[in-house]
């Protein structure tokens, strides 16, 4: 004696958030029954585990039939298969493009491509996310960026217009689909100490400050589309950046510099005798970083050269991130009164960025 | 040529991928009325075409208006081969075929493929030039108004009330024809629905015509249903009450006093306990009678001869040209039947009890599919049943009538039943709109007794009515309808279920037909003694809606009673339930009936203070007071194999009153008593009925969720007792209810109504079980009834302001003393270009004018092509507040869905039509779409979304008196496929907020409410 069939379907279609996230996270039927039946719901309607499964089927069935909608979350606006309320679709939306962000960690920067994900048993099985999760959050991944891709205009605003998505996930999604395009290297060791959110802070810094979008639609329309957008970094001021090697190059310069700074800073830190040794040392990094990112290796490995060539040397001294933020303050400003250095608008622009970055990967 | 249908194809959106190369569609349309077709551009690679088409002119007779639905088929063009067929609209025109109902159709439609469901929507503009036509011996109906509402619709007056029409039309049904076999399983499909939707057409053309003959101008009630009768055709039948209305004027509006009544006005009625029911087979020579609670089987002459009398009866009739006035007082004289449910004051004076026919029939081919006499006689004769049961209550009028079918292979069962009523005989005179003055007080008036009391029909136990203390009043009282608003009722009312399986072996022809109709009297006396026990045990007295089910599969019959307990004020308490052992020697017999006895005791104890049932205490000392002691005790019968002579003489009565005796002899009485005793309770904070209204709950909050639900049980165990079968079958119902209860926690508190239980045996071995309701909030605390009317002449303060946030145009419908509804003025807002993420149907507050004019706005319809920019033409003053959220993207008008014919907290402020749908669904890759269940979600899902849409189209925002007919499974999950048809039906309307009510939460969605409850569960 079995149920044939069982189905309920509303009007308004009925959706648990409870079961949606139990789905999200990829239980099947009938652990999703069981997280439920532990959470107490049974009590409160004196359901018995019967109902509690029939009513799981009808929802898993229901986010089934919606999750085609919501590959092109604008469909679900105005499709007619369901009629749910307007705050309703947002949140299935929002929480469908929701990642964790222990399993973005992992494929930040890589190719989303098939390769990756025959890999995600293996990610899955790292980071605890089930297999059918990941699937989704890849998938998720793959399609936004293949929608923005090839748009013109800002990045964060494309996503956020065409997945409906908030701003704070518009943003995390900027920076994936940024990672993914530019392929910088996020899993080196040396990288692991750094969080998602770390990384999505440095992208929205480069999206904003290094891409030709960053700098406003440019006049000569005769430029081919791909330079409006803001997914590749700005090719002419990569070239730019090569002016730069005169700071270390020129060793006037590198000394005038390095005694702006050191007169600026004495004093005002324990550190001062770390930083008056290094300063060369770390001088020359962040130049050398700079001068190279005209190849697309040396873009790649962007911030593990951030963390090799300034991060390190500097924790291993202890400073402090109060003196981090005062070394790199008066490094950037000292260089405007070089009076033989002619390249301050591009050193603002590179050094904002690299600032803020550091800023942010720099943990105590 | 009376009649120019214009149609036009304005774009395609969300289309499937027609062209695995491109990843997209050349897709065109083809629009086609009769025998003329008309195509459009090819519009290439597109999967979202914008075809803004010229308009398609057809040229027609309004006879064909009223049969052909439009067609609108999308294909993708293909140069090298056939054009495929992407999907299909079929769109029925009749609602712009009446001057007072939609005036254009236009808006989205889901474009419906039989096999692969909807494929993307299509944007469709239709209007109709209807030229007038005179000629007097005309075949079309044009005009006259139809509902499924079985009462007297809002925003309405009838002015007379003329009686039943019928009709039926007959067709061989396309799955069987020779054809089928070569078609394809698409072409099946469409031609079936095509067909169908062809002959509700006609069959509604033809109503229309009974109801001009008759003087009137509209079908309230209007049930119509089909018959699938396999082999032997295809039978659409449909009943209705005709009447004449009168669209009421804003300023009397008795309409507009309260949100909570479904109808301001009207009695409902109801009466006693026994049901007079019958049974009869053609071709074999029993008849029965049955009356219950005691048996009575009365002989009467052969099932066939009734049918040939009265079908050349009704030939004749209808073939005698008398004057119309003539004509109306014979088909009333004919069969005085009703189809509404409830009704204008003063119009239902008495209620005797429920009247019930059933009749088994061998099908057989039908012939000649102009003459349906056979089907015409066999329904001829069972109301003539029905007609004659009404007699013997002392009535001459059936209310609440409803006819049914239920067919296994070539076996029929018809059934049809009603409340036998005597009705206020000055309705149904022309000219007789006022109401006069009441013999009895409305709110027991119709409790009272109409038959003789020294001739009663059946054993009924009459005391004088506890109200008025004239009249004399049955004990119990079962009714098909609603019951009357004004009816004095205690405490709440709640759904009270008989379920009964019994098994019968396979057979074939008459064998079959005469075990069948030899089981019906059975199962109809077990049916009632079920509800009687149970209502007793709720400690109620009366049912209203009462709706008795009896399927028929090959080797069982399934029965299902539904209706809604409530207690009448003016009929006395109910006794107890005793319970007697036939042995009363054995000492733990004794105990155990002891411990029975108590948990019924304390069962009734919980459900009284549950249903907060405590009537005041019987007054006998009352001056005067005529009461005579009762002597009531009614037996029980355990089962139908006892006869009426084992009367237990015992006396068990407890305290004043009599009380119910349940014998226990043998183990089948204990069980029936338990299953008595596990229905499960209600939970908290959730009430349920099958009727309109809930009796005892008023305050309706805008909390409203319709739904459909099925489920299909398989018997496993081939060696089945009737025992286990009805513990499967009630467990099945049971725990529907209780998904429910489950599912919609979040509304509580909240009310099921209307809950509308179906059975069917698909095939050996399967139950099929499909609900369909509406979850209602009310507002718990608020136990007084707002009945105050608030007139509309309370402005929303703050209207300049208001204004400026009119962002989108209105309608402005200005019902001013005039009785037409067309829109008057129209009023654009101002403004600024729609803001993507408006909200399609936000609701309202209007305020009011200074004339006294109620104005209501229309639904705002957010469709471009409907947009107008300009300033408020009007010297009226309008306030208007926009309620709205803010979505992220929304173009798609909220459209809610009931059963019942109301809104809570809106009015309706006009009906568009009444919306009748039938669709296939057939598939052949029944895994791949998540089984049984995925198809049948789909489907259902599909149907909800193309009803509304419809409904959009017509510029409307609801349904209402919606239901779903028939909804029929086939599978075969061996060969991996699935055929489904689905029919539904309800009233398109226009509603809006009633004023002054809770301004806050809005309108717009239905789901709003429920949804965010949900949020809270979570």
């Amino acid at each position: 004696m079995t149920m044939e069939l069982d189905v309920f379907v509303g009007n308004t279609t009925i959706m648990d958030e409870e079961v949606y996230q139990l789905w999200l996270d990829g239980y099947t039927v009938n652990d999703a029954v069981k997280v439920r039946m532990d959470g107490g719901v049974m009590e409160e309607c004196e359901a018995s585990a019967d109902v509690l499964l029939s009513d799981t089927m009808d929802q898993y069935r229901t986010f089934q039939m919606c999750e085609r909608l919501l590959h092109s979350p604008s469909k679900l606006g105005n499709q007619l298969l369901f009629q749910i309320p307007p705050h309703r679709q947002a949140m299935l939306i929002e929480r469908y493009y929701t990642f964790d962000d222990a399993f973005v960690r992992e494929v930040l920067g890589k190719k989303l491509s098939k390769g990756t994900k025959k890999d995600l048993d293996d990610i899955g099985a790292k980071t605890g996310v089930t297999l059918k999760s990941c699937r989704r959050q890849f998938d998720n991944f793959k399609r936004v960026f293949k929608v923005v891709e090839e748009l013109k205009g800002p990045l964060v605003e494309n996503i956020r217009h065409h997945f409906l998505l908030s701003d704070k996930l518009a943003r995390d999604y900027a920076a994936i689909v940024f990672f993914a395009n530019n392929r910088f290297e996020t899993g080196k060791r040396k990288l692991q100490y750094l969080t998602f959110q770390d990384f999505a802070f440095c992208a929205g810094q480069l999206i904003s400050n290094w891409t030709v979008g960053a700098v406003g639609e440019p006049a000569d329309h005769q430029r081919s589309f791909r330079f409006y957008m803001d997914v590749d970094l700005d090719k002419e001021f990569l070239q730019e950046l090569k002016e730069l090697k005169v700071l270390i190059t020129d060793k006037d310069l590198l000394d005038q510099h390095k005694s702006l700074v050191c007169t600026a800073l004495r004093g005002k830190t324990k550190a001062f005798n770390e930083m008056e040794t290094n300063f060369k040392n770390l001088s020359r990094g962040l130049v050398n970083i700079a001068a190279k990112l005209t190849n697309t290796k040396d873009v790649r490995d962007f911030f593990i050269d951030l963390v090799e060539k300034f991060i390190e040397p500097c924790r291993s001294d202890r400073w402090t991130a109060a003196d981090i933020r005062l070394y790199l303050t008066h490094y950037n400003n000292s260089a405007h009164i070089l009076d033989t250095f002619k390249h301050q608008v591009v050193w603002d622009r590179y050094m904002g960025v690299v600032k803020s970055c550091i800023f942010k990967m720099y943990h105590d | 040529m009376p009649g120019k249908l214009k149609a036009k194809i304005v774009a395609g959106r969300h289309l499937p991928v027609m062209d695995r190369a491109s990843d997209l569609t050349d897709a065109f349309v083809e629009v086609k009325f009769g025998n003329t077709t008309f195509k459009t551009d090819v519009c290439h690679k597109s999967l979202n075409p914008q075809w803004n088409s010229e308009w398609f002119k057809f040229e027609v007779d309004d006879e064909d208006l009223q049969d052909e639905p439009l067609q609108v088929t999308v294909l993708d063009h293909d140069t090298y081969s056939a054009n495929d067929a992407i999907g299909k609209v079929y769109i029925d025109i009749d609602p712009l075929l009446c001057s007072e109902a939609a005036s254009v159709i236009s808006g989205w439609f889901p474009i419906y493929d039989t096999i692969h469901g909807i494929r993307g929507e299509i944007n469709v503009l239709v209007k109709v030039e209807l030229f007038n036509d005179l000629n007097r011996f005309r075949q079309s109906s044009c005009g006259v108004k139809f509902f499924c509402t079985t009462s007297i619709p809002r925003c309405y007056r009838a002015v007379m009330v003329h009686g039943f029409v019928e009709e039926l039309v007959v067709n061989e049904d396309p799955e069987y024809q020779w054809i089928d076999r070569i078609r394809t399983p698409r072409a099946s499909n469409e031609a079936r629905q095509r067909l169908i939707s062809l002959m509700s057409g006609e069959l509604q053309r033809k109503i229309g015509l009974k109801v001009l003959e008759m003087g009137g101008n509209a079908v309230v009630g209007y049930l119509q249903c089909f018959d699938l009768e396999g082999e032997s055709g295809l039978v659409v039948r449909a009943i209705g009450t005709a009447c004449t209305l009168d669209k009421l004027s804003s300023g009397s509006a008795p309409n507009t006093n309260t949100h909570m009544s479904p109808l301001a006005h009207g009695c409902r009625s109801t009466h006693n306990s026994p049901v007079h029911s019958a049974c009869s087979s053609q071709r074999l020579s029993q008849n029965f009678s049955v009356s219950v609670p005691t048996l009575i089987f009365t002989g009467m002459g052969s099932g066939g001869s009734v049918g040939k009398e009265a079908g050349p009866l009704k030939t004749l009739l209808r073939q005698q040209t008398q004057t119309a006035l003539e004509q109306r007082v014979q088909r009333l004289n004919e069969f005085p039947f009703f189809t509404l449910t409830s009704f204008p004051p003063g119009f239902l004076v008495h209620v005797g009890g429920v009247v019930s026919a059933r009749s088994v029939k061998l099908l057989d081919r039908i012939h000649n599919p102009d003459e349906p006499e056979t089907r015409d006689a066999w329904w001829e004769e069972i109301r003539q049943e029905i007609k004659s049961h009404a007699k013997a209550l002392g009535c001459h009028a059936v209310v609440g009538y409803s006819e049914s079918t239920s067919i296994c292979e070539e076996v029929c069962i018809l059934s049809a039943s009603g409340t036998a009523a005597i009705l206020n005989p000055r309705y149904m005179r022309e000219g007789s709109n006022c109401l006069f003055e009441e013999p009895s007080p409305p709110s027991c008036g119709f409790c009272h007794i109409p038959y003789d009391e020294l001739n009663m029909p059946f054993p009924a136990q009459l005391t004088y009515c506890y109200l008025c203390r004239r009249q004399k009043v049955p004990d119990v009282l079962f009714t098909t309808i609603d019951l009357p608003p004004e009816a004095a009722v205690t405490g709440k009312g709640c759904l009270i279920q008989a379920r009964l399986c019994r098994l019968k072996k396979k057979a074939q022809g008459e064998v079959n037909a005469t075990a069948i109709s030899n089981l019906l009297p059975f199962m109809e006396y077990e049916l009632h003694t079920q509800l009687m026990n149970k209502l007793k045990l709720r400690s109620m007295n009366s049912l209203f809606g009462l709706h008795i089910q009896i399927s028929v599969g090959e080797n069982m019959l399934l029965g299902l009673a539904s209706a809604t307990g409530v207690y009448l004020t003016a009929l006395p308490a109910p006794g107890g339930i005793q319970i007697a052992g036939k042995t009363p020697g054995e000492l733990s017999n004794e105990h155990h009936i002891l411990t029975i006895q108590k948990r019924i005791n304390d069962t009734i104890a919980k459900n009284k203070e549950l249903y907060q049932i405590n009537p005041p205490e019987l007054t006998e000392e009352v001056v005067g007071s005529p009461i005579p002691e009762p002597r009531q005790r009614s037996r029980l019968f355990r089962s139908h194999s006892e006869s009426s002579d084992e009367v237990s003489e015992l006396d068990l009565s407890h305290g004043k009153k009599d009380a119910f005796v349940l014998e226990i002899d043998d183990t089948d009485a204990v069980e029936d008593i338990h299953s008595l005793l596990t229905d499960a309770p209600t939970p908290t904070g959730f009430y349920s009925c099958n009727t309109e209204i809930m009796p005892g709950i008023n305050n309706w909050t805008s909390g409203v969720q319709m739904f459909t639900s099925v489920r299909v049980f398989r018997l496993s165990n081939a060696n089945l007792t009737n025992q286990g079968l009805n513990k499967i079958f009630t467990d099945l119902c049971e725990n529907l209810l209780k998904s429910f209860y489950f599912k919609l926690r979040s509304m509580i508190p909240c009310c099921l109504c209307q809950l509308n239980f179906t059975v069917a045996v698909p095939e050996e071995e399967l139950i099929q079980v499909t609900v369909t309701a509406v979850a209602m909030t009310f507002d718990k605390d608020q136990t007084q009834e707002k009945t105050a009317d608030k007139p509309p002449t309370k402005g929303l303060s703050g209207g300049s302001e208001t204004e400026e946030q009119l962002q989108f145009p209105l309608e402005l419908c200005a019902d001013s003393s005039s009785a037409n509804c067309q829109p008057t003025s129209k009023i654009s807002g101002s403004l600024k270009q729609l803001p993507p993420d408006l909200l399609p149907s936000a609701s309202v507050d209007y305020g009011s004018f200074a004339d006294r004019c109620s104005t209501w706005l229309e639904l705002l319809r957010l469709k471009a092509h409907t947009m107008r920019r300009g300033s408020v033409k009007t010297s009226r003053r309008t306030h208007a507040r926009i309620h709205s959220h803010t979505p992220p993207c929304i173009s798609v008008t909220v459209v809610k869905m009931t059963p019942l014919s109301f809104l809570p907290g809106t009015r309706i402020i006009k009906y568009l039509g009444i919306i009748n749908m039938f669709f296939i669904r057939e598939t052949t890759s029944l895994r791949e779409e998540g089984g049984v269940s995925g198809f049948l979600h789909t489907f259902i899902a599909e149907v909800f979304s193309m009803v509304r849409a419809h409904v959009a189209a017509l510029g409307g925002n609801a349904v209402v008196s919606y239901s779903m007919k028939e909804c029929m499974l086939m599978e075969n999950p061996n060969k991996n496929q699935a055929q489904c048809l689905i029919n539904v039906s309800g009233d398109a309307v226009i509603c809006v907020r009633e004023t002054d009510q809770e301004p806050t939460p809005s309108t717009t969605n239905i789901g709003h409410t429920s949804a965010s409850a949900t949020d809270e569960a979570t």
